[in-house]
């Protein structure tokens, strides 16, 4: 293993050592990234249209009134099979990280999925935030990001997220005759936070027509988006000085369109990207290159992604960024020679207290950012005394309850951290007590823990 | 320990679900106390600061019932069983049982305020303005601490004083150049001697590791550590329950009874967008809970002492949106409680909600900067000079005349 290709596995993957057939150089892995997505294929979440047969029939029993309702007997497996879907899809999402062959495409499908951050608000919504993936995110995931951006904002997670399902023109027939008008939350998100990002020219004003644009897009009772005329505000918009007098979601698409050709957006991304890969202050030449090949490609991702591999600033030998604790966890597993098909098999409370239980410890509670701006990226945010405690604590006791016997720690240094196992760590590992101590050293290392 | 004799060793917050205070560390209070401004670093008050973020909609929490304009822009949201304040605001009935506090003058307002941020409206850099205490002539990027943090530095006698943080966000109104720490009362690190020393040699190389364990290493050692540590609850970060605020304020108010002068944390859920009767009176719900808790906690005597500071981002849209909620504005208020409090006032100039009178045809024009009432509150609380408040802790703020908003 050379040294690029460690320093491959573990800021453009998760970590080593790598499952087989994983790309060793940065041709390789685009070349990989341009295939087939074959973790998806082969590691499926539950499709939302398979629930839409409980949302009908919990309407069915709803008609019967309140009380009748709450005493219902199926009404609580009903509910419950839509916990169950998000859950076999948050373990799912492991498996995934942890399996997959085609490492960079499963660190950038978490990045997009931070980019797009949304929460399920209700028990009805709890496979959102993985559909959005599935449905958004990984389909365009190498294609142009105008269709990424599209897909995300109509996506029925994102409508309820930020409230685009309530937002009315306020001089559509709705509007006028409810007496309902604008809510404009989404609006301002996609182009303070989707597109253009929130040091660029745009004023209140765009945010305002924006959400006129988007006036109309709501979700149906099935929980699908639906874009109604009755609700969408009539009349041409202007939008950072561009004209659109299409009619529905024609408009819809052409406002996002040239949102994500908008050179502020090409910005935007390729820092995002630089910092989350390469460094929380990353060379000014790295993110001008990035920008240069979204912008001059009319922000084609296969594009951006190569121009920051072929950068050497992204090959730069000092690992700068902590690991967040998803990608500790995933590689932590992966050093252990845990698998997808293992944590499959796990009995959910189980996979719960000791995957994503000790992650919010660690300050990271999974598909819950704290906000629509999703998790933070500098090092100092994860690395704290509690954060650093949590993941020593973990490292220490998790690692026995998951797989016997341990490995040897030097081996398990050498084989996770290959050249850039640090001599100290070596020597620290050997001097271990027992081998759970060992174990936890390794995992809890600043070596393990960058990347 | 005399290792952490010599380091400053301070406290950063947290943030989002949990929150932080500054306390003394256990095993250095005579030191702490024994510094500056007389042997008595900060002196005997107690300041707490709470961020409220999202924005609270200070126009629904204290209600000017009595601009004729308000009914207007309001429709739905207008609620006549508001309690009347002063004739002419009213006080939104989820803040009901704060009215003895009102009454006793232990409770107060200031409204239409706002930080420097304009235009853009955006939570996160809102947030970080209000946290770094700078005006919009600084760069942002260029802000790298907090004002509580920039404070504390300016006081000598606190060289040695100790700053816990609970929760699981950074919070920048306490970051800064000075050491910082961030713990929660749940989390524990049993390490044998030998793990610790394997672990010092390991981290040494990397000065954000080696410094993160070490302050681990003391924390748990500080006794703070006693409970289980993966008790950790992945829904708190859904909302702030109320077991939350009782295990947050408990601790900090123990921590304030004894050699803690400063407190800080935030609460969140008030980016009511929608159905915003719903999810405002719930989060009000639990900051009068925070509020009153902490006075029972406190005790009289530390009440008697404390002010508590509870500012917002920014305010909300002078006019309902179209879906019973109001989007982001500019001036907002801004609640301040405690027995060291003038209150029993709404506090700031009322500029009307006529459409003329908002801030571009929209928005609450602010009248006010809320870090001028924060500086007024601190130099009447410790003294600290009105140089080093304009200066140093907010540079480039106008402190303008004493409002008197303290006894």
């Amino acid at each position: 293993m050379s040294k690029l290709s460690t320093l491959a596995a573990i800021r453009f993957g998760y970590g080593l050592p790598q499952p087989k057939g994983a790309p060793e150089s940065a041709e390789a892995m685009l070349a990989m990234l341009a295939g087939s997505d074959e973790a998806m294929r082969t590691l499926p979440i539950r499709n939302s249209a398979e629930l839409i047969p409980n949302l009908q029939e919990l309407r069915q029993i709803q008609k019967a009134g309140k009380k009748a309702t709450a005493k219902n007997p199926k009404r609580n497996a009903l509910l419950q099979d839509f916990s169950n879907a998000a859950e076999a899809a948050a373990v799912v999402t492991f498996a995934r990280a942890l399996d997959s062959a085609d490492g960079f495409r499963e660190r950038l499908t978490t990045f997009w999925a931070d980019h797009f951050s949304v929460i399920a608000k209700r028990q009805l919504e709890a496979l959102f935030p993985y559909a959005l993936v599935d449905d958004a995110i990984r389909p365009h995931l190498t294609g142009n990001f105008a269709d990424m951006l599209t897909a995300a904002t109509l996506h029925p997670a994102m409508l309820s997220y930020l409230d685009q399902s309530s937002s009315v023109g306020p001089n559509s027939h709705f509007g006028k005759n409810q007496n309902k008008g604008l809510n404009e939350n989404l609006a301002r998100e996609v182009i303070e936070l989707h597109s253009m990002g929130v040091g660029a020219h745009y004023s209140q004003t765009d945010v305002t027509e924006m959400a006129k644009i988007l006036a109309g897009l709501t979700l149906n009772a099935d929980l699908l988006m639906q874009f109604v005329p009755r609700r969408a505000e009539p009349g041409p918009r202007a939008l950072l000085g561009k004209t659109y007098d299409a009619v529905g979601l024609d408009n819809i698409h052409a406002a996002l369109r040239d949102l994500a050709l908008q050179p502020a957006t090409g910005q935007h991304l390729a820092r995002k990207l630089a910092v989350h890969f390469v460094s929380d202050t990353p060379d000014a030449d790295l993110v001008k290159a990035i920008a240069a090949a979204y912008n001059g490609s009319g922000g084609d991702l296969m594009a951006t992604y190569a121009a920051m591999l072929n950068h050497p600033a992204a090959w730069v030998e000092a690992t700068e960024k902590a690991r967040q604790p998803f990608d500790f966890m995933v590689a932590s597993l992966r050093a252990l020679g845990v698998t997808g098909e293992q944590l499959q098999q796990m009995p959910y409370k189980q996979f719960r207290g000791q995957v994503l239980t000790p992650m919010a410890g660690m300050g990271q509670t999974f598909k819950r950012p704290s906000g629509p701006n999703g998790f933070d990226e500098a090092a100092e945010e994860w690395i704290t005394p509690q954060g650093l405690a949590r993941r020593i604590t973990w490292a220490m006791r998790v690692p026995m309850r998951l797989v016997q016997p341990l490995p040897d720690p030097i081996a398990l240094a050498q084989y996770c951290l290959a050249d850039r196992a640090s001599e100290a760590l070596l020597w620290g590992a050997a001097r271990a007590e027992d081998i759970t101590q060992g174990v936890g050293l390794v995992l809890a290392s600043a070596e393990f823990n960058r990347r | 320990m005399t290792a952490s004799m010599d380091r400053r060793d301070f406290l950063r917050g947290l943030g989002g679900v949990l929150g932080c205070s500054i306390a003394a560390h256990p095993l250095m209070t005579t030191v702490t106390m024994a510094g500056a401004n007389g042997g008595r670093a900060l002196g005997d008050h107690r300041l707490i600061v709470i961020i409220l973020r999202g924005a609270m909609d200070g126009l629904d929490v204290v209600q000017p019932q009595g601009d004729a304009d308000y009914a207007v822009l309001r429709p739905t949201l207008l609620n006549p069983q508001a309690a009347d304040l002063d004739g002419f605001f009213r006080l939104h009935p989820a803040f009901g049982d704060l009215m003895p506090l009102w009454g006793a003058g232990q409770l107060g307002f200031v409204h239409a305020t706002s930080t420097p941020y304009r235009d853009k409206r955006s939570h996160f850099v809102g947030q970080d303005m209000l946290e770094a205490g700078t005006g919009m002539d600084v760069p942002l990027n260029q802000v790298k601490d907090g004002w509580l943090n920039r404070l504390l530095q300016t006081q000598k006698g606190l060289t040695s004083e100790t700053a816990y943080s609970i929760g699981q966000v950074a919070m920048p109104l306490l970051e800064g150049t000075a050491e910082v720490r961030n713990w929660s009362p749940e989390t524990t690190l049993l390490l044998t001697p030998q793990a610790r020393l394997l672990f010092d040699r390991v981290y040494e190389a990397d000065p954000l590791f080696h410094a993160a364990s070490q302050e681990a290493m003391e924390l748990a050692d500080a006794g703070n550590g006693d409970m289980e540590m993966m008790a950790a609850d992945p829904s708190q970060m859904a909302g702030l329950k109320v077991q939350d605020v009782e295990q947050l304020v408990d601790y900090a108010a123990g921590k304030l009874r004894q050699d803690a002068r400063i407190a800080a944390f935030s609460m969140t859920g008030w980016d009511t967008h929608r159905g915003q009767a719903g999810g405002l009176s719930k989060s009000l719900a639990r900051l009068q809970y925070a509020i009153l808790r902490l006075q029972t906690g406190l005790g009289e005597n530390v009440w008697g002492k404390t002010v508590l500071l509870a500012m917002t981002e920014f305010g909300r849209t002078a006019r309902e949106n179209g879906t019973k909620g109001t989007d982001h504005g500019t001036g907002g208020v801004m609640v301040m409680a405690g027995g060291a409090l003038n209150g029993g006032k709404v506090y700031g100039d009322w500029p009307g909600l006529s459409e003329a009178n908002l801030y571009e045809r929209r928005d609450l024009m602010p009248t006010s900067d809320v870090r001028a009432w924060a500086a007024h509150a601190i130099q009447g609380l410790y003294g600290i000079d009105q140089n080093v408040l304009e200066n140093t802790v907010f540079p480039g703020l106008k402190m303008g005349k004493d409002p008197r908003i303290l006894l």
